[in-house]
């Protein structure tokens, strides 16, 4: 692969990474722990919303954002010929 | 049945499992011994991963810690999980590119020093053994409790099984065992947890479960809100934590997972760039349905607990209360002589207590289930103190063997030569790990939290920005790592142990906690690696090339 598609390839996987890291950091620390007094305002079943983002949600949003990642990645890899 | 024969079948079908994989999966060359041959699928990598990743305290102590902290256990949720992302997304795409065998193999190799390397087996080594140690004595834990014998034989036990498979199939061998490992694992925590989630709520998934309303009509958590209160303990669903200390505690557990050794290494173990991704995904998938299960656990535990013991006669109390009070992990003091035990949260009228760890181990006892369910739980939690302690093993001997022999004290090493010597300090890190499951030096359970702590403050910014970075240098690197570790190393041992004049909670740097300091440490790192490598001199061009290599998968 030459030099400049490389940097492009690479440029792209850093946009991914911004966007799913601030997901990433918006529903633990944010939803979880910073958030936490204005959202245990909302109750979803038992569940009040801060406490839940703290010790169910958060993890739940973990897994899909890695998922997301492999899928976004494979696509990058197709677009970029790379095996 | 008795309970005592189930317990004898279920482990030893387990370990003859756990035996007969070792046999199959003989290791032949380093790269078998080392990165298992790097040909394991994504699947079966992220189970091993998942198993070398939940050790004992995840299994037998996190879902009781949580219990009686309520919110605060958080920290423990999202941190050790969380790290999994940053995995994923930052770093083993890139270090199975790099396509090495450990650690220290990529801190050396980028960062063109030997120095480096040794800073890095350093950190590796202290951080392992300090870990390794609290498996083996949950190993013996286990044992004591179940099957009645000493608590050292019960360690000596677990050494033997430990030795023949890492020993004999290093990785490969290991990596297999954690697959079976993890099945067992995650089966013995689940029966349970259905089991009791169902009894309670009517409601078989326990994630939803402890968000129910019980047989009285009341949602759970506010019942156990109240019942909190009501014996003076914090309210269940908030903490008493600083949010900065939650914060800061949550952070250092992230950065610390995506910085432990044993288990970045299990990304080398895949074919390609792409089954690292997916196999991190796995990886968290399989955690994820433990973790999301423990605070579950821990809410119907403690819910339990309350209404089976407080306010009742202490003459009138279930069989399991008896059985534990044996082992000394629940102790009953009857301070006013009434015969009824009062559960509070003031030490002057709490008449009972109760060590965290029994939380998960009485669960289904408190609950009436079944004898077989008791002994898949025993089995379980072997499992996984013993695919934690393999994996940690592995890497303190390929430390030894790779990072210091072959690549530091004796380059020409045959390829047979390194073998033996991974072989022989495969063995001696056994040894030394179970005298320490038997003689544990009263830090240990302090330690272990803050080998998170010491991972964060010196692997993580140093792999990251030997990545994203590639301007930094070996004096930037070293110089941060080096503060980083040390940093830590003071903070942990001035509140910890007393050493540099001490200090209690009041004089934490800004309230906060040794087990948060971590993220501090980190932070520090960074700034002094980025200002150290812009007073010094560029990397030399391969390096910057070897850097544009890595970020791109394909193989030409």
């Amino acid at each position: 692969m030459n030099k400049k598609l490389a940097q492009q390839y690479w440029k792209e996987n850093l946009k991914y990474l911004v966007i799913l890291l601030s997901i990433w950091f918006t529903v633990s620390f944010g939803f979880g722990i910073l958030l936490i007094d204005e959202l245990n305002q909302i109750k979803i079943a038992g569940f009040k919303l801060g406490f839940w983002f703290a010790q169910q949600g958060s993890i739940y949003v973990f897994v899909l954002l890695i998922f997301v990642y492999i899928s976004l990645m494979n696509r990058l890899d197709k677009k970029y010929n790379i095996k | 049945m008795t309970l005592q024969l189930w317990i004898w079948l279920m482990i030893g079908l387990t370990f003859s499992l756990y035996i007969g994989i070792a046999f199959w999966s003989k290791a032949g060359s380093t790269k078998d011994f080392y990165v298992a041959g790097a040909g394991v699928s994504p699947i079966a990598n992220g189970m091993a991963t998942a198993a070398d990743w939940m050790s004992a305290a995840s299994f037998i102590s996190m879902a009781g810690l949580i219990s009686f902290m309520g919110y605060d256990g958080s920290v423990f949720l999202m941190g050790w999980t969380g790290g999994y992302v940053l995995l994923a997304l930052l770093l083993a795409p890139y270090l199975r590119k790099f396509g090495k065998f450990t650690v220290p193999d990529f801190i050396g190799d980028r960062y063109y020093s030997n120095t480096a390397r040794l800073v890095a087996v350093l950190c590796a080594l202290i951080i392992s053994f300090t870990y390794v140690a609290g498996q083996m004595r949950g190993v013996g834990l286990v044992f004591s409790r179940y099957l009645e014998v000493d608590i050292n034989t019960g360690v000596v036990i677990g050494m033997a099984i430990v030795l023949f498979y890492a020993v004999l199939g290093g990785m490969k061998g290991i990596t297999y065992t954690q697959v079976a490992q993890y099945c067992v694992l995650i089966f013995a925590f689940m029966v349970p947890a259905i089991f009791i989630s169902i009894q309670m709520t009517g409601n078989p998934i326990p994630q939803l479960g402890f968000g129910s309303q019980g047989a009285d009509g009341i949602y759970l958590l506010d019942k156990l809100d109240g019942l909190s209160m009501e014996l003076g303990f914090h309210e269940y669903t908030s903490g008493s934590k600083s949010m900065l200390d939650v914060f800061f505690i949550t952070a250092a557990l992230m950065v610390g997972t995506a910085g432990l050794p044993h288990v970045i290494v299990r990304f080398f173990t895949v074919k390609k760039v792409s089954d690292a991704r997916k196999s991190a995904g796995w990886a968290l998938l399989f955690i994820a349905i433990l973790y999301t299960t423990a605070p579950a656990i821990a809410v119907f535990a403690r819910t339990n607990l309350i209404e089976t013991v407080s306010e009742k006669k202490y003459d009138e109390l279930p069989g399991w209360f008896d059985n534990w009070e044996k082992t000394g992990l629940l102790t009953f003091d009857d301070k006013n002589k009434d015969g009824i035990v009062q559960y509070v949260a003031d030490p002057q009228i709490n008449e009972l207590t109760i060590d965290r760890d029994i939380m998960v181990m009485a669960n289904p006892e408190i609950a009436e289930l079944p004898n077989w369910v008791i002994a898949l739980l025993a089995a379980g939690a072997l499992a996984a103190a013993l695919s934690t302690a393999a994996g940690l093993l592995l890497v303190i001997s390929s430390s030894i063997s790779h990072d210091l022999i072959k690549k530091i004290i004796k380059p020409d090493v045959s390829e047979k030569g390194e073998l033996i010597a991974a072989r022989i300090s495969a063995f001696f890190a056994v040894i030394m790990a179970g005298y320490f499951g038997i003689n544990p030096p009263g830090f240990v359970a302090a330690v272990v939290a803050l080998a998170f702590g010491l991972a964060a403050a010196s692997f993580f910014p140093a792999i990251v920005m030997g990545i994203f970075y590639k301007r930094m240098n070996k004096e930037g690197a070293v110089a941060g790592m080096s503060t980083g570790l040390l940093l830590m190393l003071f903070y942990m041992t001035k509140f910890k142990f007393g050493w540099f004049g001490g200090g209690t909670s009041e004089d934490w740097w800004f309230g906060i906690s040794p087990e948060g300091f971590g993220t501090f440490a980190m932070l520090t790192n960074f700034i002094v690696s980025l200002i150290v490598c812009h007073i010094t001199s560029d990397p030399p061009k391969e390096i910057q090339d070897l850097v544009e290599k890595i970020r791109i998968p394909s193989t030409e």
